[in-house]
């Protein structure tokens, strides 16, 4: 694979990821909180189970994906390269 | 046993274990002294990381902040686990991929400058010297209540503890007293969650018990109950905001980007044998702080919703017997105004006066004797507030030594220095910084929380923007770096003294930029550091080739 794919591949992923992490953290814990507040998550009410858990726990998610999907990636750029 | 006896045996325990592992993993060379070698497994520097990072603030002060916060208390756990993401994604990698051994050589080489690697090694002194003395103040603290030492003592004791692994050691010593003190922290942060979690809901998870019913019998959820609480005492309800979204967002951003541009956490990438290695070990740094980090806001709604059951509107006659302890360190005040023999605490709606001061700090501490907990959790949690300052502070001082033997002397000043003079020169350097850092506890300038605060904005605003740059960027020179560091820093640092320490009278809303607080503040100085990278590097010679050849180089993956 060309440096210029691997590189522009790599910048797809993190465009992705990095927009879920804002909208998980941004979003839906400090813009739409009081809006995702009008439901409810057991006794949490769902913007403020984001703020303080879930973020969180998709913070730690984006992290291992990226590190699955780059592992991926580095494996098919230096087999096809000789 | 006594409580004391307790504290006594596991401080002292977890201290000759530290003291153990730094005699088996000397440093012999500059590079295991700087970076262990390059050769610490990614989860046992994950590990390491964690607990280099999880600091007196995490351990100590966060849950208390949260528990007064409310909701609003998510700037500090989004802001310190959210970074991670950036670095794992946007800097860790690439980082170690570049090999050396700290944040200035990459700025001054990327920027293939001397005056740019100058800029960064006092960035990175500034940012660390905050940062460390937050820790200090947190080991005075620990050992001034827990062990019935002044805090002046207590201070010399941890400055001892930490002289003797990070200067023997170095960063090889570092690494491996770091898993120790995390596993330490972690198991004296999750036991009386468990415990308290399971009193109040029956729930083993705290994470889940929060969101749980009472098991009073009433059915009712903690949170609404919480809520229904502090409403009627005149506080505002607990799982509602009050900072403004602009406000908030700009704290969590500041704390988020701090996060990954704090040089003792990026330097511990560099420990790490591959460029994938630093990824993977940036998802296992994260996942060992979200025990920490989601534990945290359950341990605040517990501990808010004890104190008002148990102290709230009760004779002082009848008060638990830890509250006259805390009282006696002063971390809780009580003023009988009306002097009816009540302990009226109440929140700004109400009508009466308050008569209770609480400090945050507290709601940690005192918490395994709020909910009646064994002596043994008690000690527990003093082995563990200082096993989180401990190592924190340990990381920093090794940045400084670094900063100072490698960025500045053998990169600088003085080339031909030889490695033995140069070990030796970064061990001088953390024995004088250790020194300067117990000035800094016994004398602080502020609260732990606080100062830490300050040291993420101060990163955000130096570090991140020009390191993004260099990696993402060919066409970032030397005069934008350089320009774009010193705006941010200046401008930040600026706003900081400005409201804290010159005219703290102003420090209010109305008077800040935006409706942004100092502790925001970073934010704007680093969207200031970027715009004025990019302006100036518009107007000013681009790097020559062989910059471009090395961010192609960083950019490939592979060991070479």
């Amino acid at each position: 694979m060309p440096r210029d794919q691997y590189w522009t591949t790599n910048l797809r992923y993190l465009g992705l990821l990095l927009a879920i992490w804002f909208l998980v953290s941004f979003g839906a814990s400090v813009l739409f909180v009081d809006v995702l507040d009008q439901a409810r998550l057991f006794g949490f009410k769902l913007g403020f189970w984001f703020a303080h858990q879930g973020a969180i726990y998709v913070f730690v998610g984006i992290i291992f994906v990226y590190v699955a999907l780059m592992n991926r990636l580095d494996q098919k750029s230096t087999s096809e390269r000789p | 046993m006594n409580v004391q006896a307790w504290t006594f045996i596991l401080v002292g325990l977890s201290f000759a274990l530290y003291i153990g592992v730094a005699i088996l993993s000397r440093a012999g060379s500059t590079k295991e002294f700087y970076v262990a070698g390059g050769r610490v497994h990614p989860v046992i520097n994950g590990m390491a990381t964690a607990a280099d990072w999880m600091s007196a603030a995490s351990f100590i002060s966060m849950a208390g902040l949260i528990s007064f916060m409310g909701r609003d208390g998510s700037v500090y756990l989004l802001g310190w686990t959210g970074g991670y993401v950036l670095l794992a994604l946007l800097l860790a990698p690439y980082l170690r991929k570049f090999g050396k051994f700290t944040v200035p050589d990459f700025v001054g080489d990327r920027y293939y400058s001397q005056t740019a690697r100058f800029v960064a090694v006092m960035c990175a002194i500034f940012v660390s010297f905050t940062y460390v003395a937050g820790q200090m103040r947190g080991v005075g603290i620990v050992f001034s209540r827990f062990l019935e030492i002044d805090i002046v003592p207590g201070v010399l004791i941890g400055m001892g503890i930490v002289f003797f692994y990070a200067v023997l050691g170095g960063m090889r010593g570092i690494t491996y007293t770091q898993v120790a003190q995390y596993c330490v922290l972690i198991f004296a942060y999750l036991v009386p969650a468990i415990f308290i979690s399971l009193l109040m809901t029956g729930n083993v998870i705290p994470q889940v018990g929060f969101g749980s019913t009472l098991v009073d019998g009433s059915g009712e959820y903690l949170l609404d109950k919480l809520d229904g609480l502090s409403q009627d005492l005149g506080f505002m309800a607990y799982t509602v905001g009050q900072k403004t979204t602009m406000d908030v967002f700009a704290i969590t951003a500041a704390l988020m980007v701090g996060t990954a541009g704090l040089p003792h956490v990026i330097v511990r990438f560099y420990t790490v044998p591959k460029m994938s290695d630093a990824r993977t070990s940036a998802g296992w740094a994260l996942l060992f702080i979200a025990i920490l980090y989601t534990s945290a806001p359950a341990v605040a709604a517990f501990a808010r919703t004890n104190l008002l059951t148990t102290i709230a509107d009760r004779p002082y006659t009848e008060v638990p017997a830890w509250f006259k302890n805390w009282e006696q360190t002063g971390l809780i005040e009580f003023e009988d105004k009306n002097g009816d023999g009540m302990i009226q605490y109440v929140g700004p709606a109400s009508d009466i006066e308050n008569e209770l001061t609480i400090d945050q700090d507290i709601m940690v501490l005192a918490n395994p004797e709020i909910a009646s907990l064994p002596g043994w959790v008690i000690g527990l949690v003093a082995a563990g507030g200082l096993a989180a300052a401990l190592s924190t502070a340990a990381g920093l001082l090794l940045v400084i030594s670094t900063a100072v033997a490698r960025d500045l002397l053998k990169k600088g000043f003085m080339p031909n220095i030889s490695e033995k003079r140069e070990l030796l020169t970064a061990r001088i350097t953390a024995g004088v910084a250790v020194v300067i850092a117990g000035y800094f506890g016994i004398d602080p300038p502020g609260f732990v929380a606080q100062v830490v605060a300050f040291a993420f904005g101060l990163a955000a605003a130096s570090f991140f923007p020009v390191i993004i740059l260099g990696i993402f960027t060919k066409w970032m020179n030397k005069y934008g770096a350089i320009s774009g560091m010193i705006s941010g820093i200046v401008f930040t640092a600026g706003y900081i003294i400005f409201f804290k320490f010159i005219s703290p009278e102003l420090n209010s809303s109305e008077n800040w930029l935006w409706g942004i607080s100092p502790e925001g503040i970073g934010t704007i100085g680093m969207v200031l550091n970027f715009v004025v990278a990019v302006t100036v590097s518009r107007f000013t010679p681009p790097p020559p080739d062989s910059i471009r050849a090395l961010v192609d180089r960083i950019r490939t993956p592979g060991d070479a």
